[in-house]
């Protein structure tokens, strides 16, 4: 049982990477339109987040399960159908369940497909991991990319409407930002926010 | 000529008004990825607008004639990605070919066309105008590629110039090319509404 620690670890750190040391929005910079595109509030934010965990851990399970059948180049072409296969099922079910939701995300849930992120971990954690370490994974992932998603989305609410998650929260003389809705809102938020982010990790460092 | 007009008039709606990069932030990774400099934005505008408008066409006709006929619209998202894989396989194909010195400064960028939001939005985004000419598609797809070339090659042409300037050290790089992204929009945004 000399082996069983390492082991323990090496699971901790698929599930705790994705949260910040390589959180995709804030530390690798991939996958960069949903955070800049469904943030206008966070419910939609929100919705986004959770699809991807959904489509993350099932890609990352399939690839994995076939993970020893697959041949270099024909690689990419079988992790995108298998992507595909699950945005079309979240499409479905949002369409079917969450038709309000649906209506917001629009052309945005199909989009997932081309997301960097579920390729990327596809790339270089499922095709060379065993099941539970790429679950995990997708789960950290995804979460970390969720709780970016919420924070870009809940500046800019507060900011431009002045609620959270519908609710109002802002005093009553508070002058909505309108800005902040339009796409300029969402460059420059994001913006602040990596400069931040990477101020804080030079601080951290040095 | 009513015809002509509302082509023309749609061209610069895609290219301008409403161009993907600006308002519907499509293909915003390459956009920040790729625009260190400007002859490898150029390229990567051009190889993008040959992807966009070979597949925009290519999925609306499988669409049209084959899909819906058949009942198959649940498997269009797979559809349209098998055929933009195929256009960017032929495209670096054909840069591998004739063009080797442009090859190598892309890298893995090439590649990584099929994996660009603009392309695959265009095809989805054509299915929700309800587009019903091929003429139309042609030019709303030339168009929306041609758009993305603009988009790049402004941004390419602004960063050269910013890597003398003096800023904060936390600021450079991304965060920096995010705020210049933000300036550009709401700088485009003055066109809101001329067209659709």
């Amino acid at each position: 049982m000399a082996d069983e620690n390492p082991v323990k670890i090496n699971y901790l750190a698929a599930l705790t990477a994705g949260l910040w040391r390589e959180n995709p929005t804030f530390r690798l910079l991939i996958g960069m339109c949903p955070p800049l595109a469904v943030t206008t509030a966070v419910k939609p934010a929100l919705t986004m987040g959770l699809s991807v965990i959904f489509v993350l851990v099932c890609s990352n399970l399939a690839i994995s399960l076939m993970r020893n059948l697959l041949r270099p180049h024909l690689r990419i072409i079988m992790f995108t159908l298998s992507i595909a296969t699950f945005v079309t099922i979240c499409d479905l079910y949002l369409r079917a369940f969450q038709p309000v939701m649906s209506e917001i995300l629009g052309a945005y849930v199909p989009l997932i497909i081309v997301n960097c992120i579920i390729i990327f971990r596809a790339e270089a954690c499922a095709s060379k991991n065993n099941v539970w370490v790429s679950i995990l994974d997708g789960i950290g992932t995804g979460t970390g990319f969720t709780i970016a998603l919420c924070i870009i989305a809940g500046i800019r609410e507060i900011l431009a409407s002045g609620s959270f998650f519908g609710i109002a929260v802002m005093p009553r003389g508070f002058v909505p930002w309108a800005a902040m809705q339009m796409p300029v809102g969402a460059f420059v938020t994001l913006g602040l926010l990596l400069g931040l982010a990477s101020l804080l990790t030079t601080k951290r460092t040095s | 000529m009513d015809r002509v007009y509302i082509l023309i008039m749609g061209f610069l709606s895609v290219v301008i008004v409403n161009n993907f990069v600006f308002t519907k932030f499509l293909g915003t990774c390459p956009y920040l990825g790729v625009s260190g400099r400007l002859d490898t934005a150029f390229g990567m505008g051009m190889a993008v607008t040959f992807v966009t408008a070979m597949s925009g066409i290519m999925t609306w006709l499988i669409d049209f004639y084959v899909l819906v006929p058949l009942g198959l619209e649940i498997t269009r998202y797979i559809c349209y990605i098998v055929v933009i894989a195929g256009a960017v396989q032929l495209v670096e194909m054909y840069v591998k070919k004739f063009f080797p010195s442009l090859n190598k400064s892309f890298g893995i960028f090439l590649p990584l066309i099929s994996t660009n939001c603009v392309i695959l939005g265009l095809c989805l985004f054509i299915n929700i105008w309800g587009t019903d000419n091929l003429l139309e598609v042609a030019v709303l797809s030339t168009g929306t590629g041609f758009g993305f070339a603009v988009a790049i090659c402004i941004m390419a042409a602004i960063r050269e110039k910013l890597i003398l300037v003096d800023v904060p050290d936390s600021f450079k790089g991304a965060p920096l090319t995010l705020i210049t992204a933000g300036l550009l929009t709401l700088a485009f945004m003055g066109f809101t509404g001329m067209i659709r």
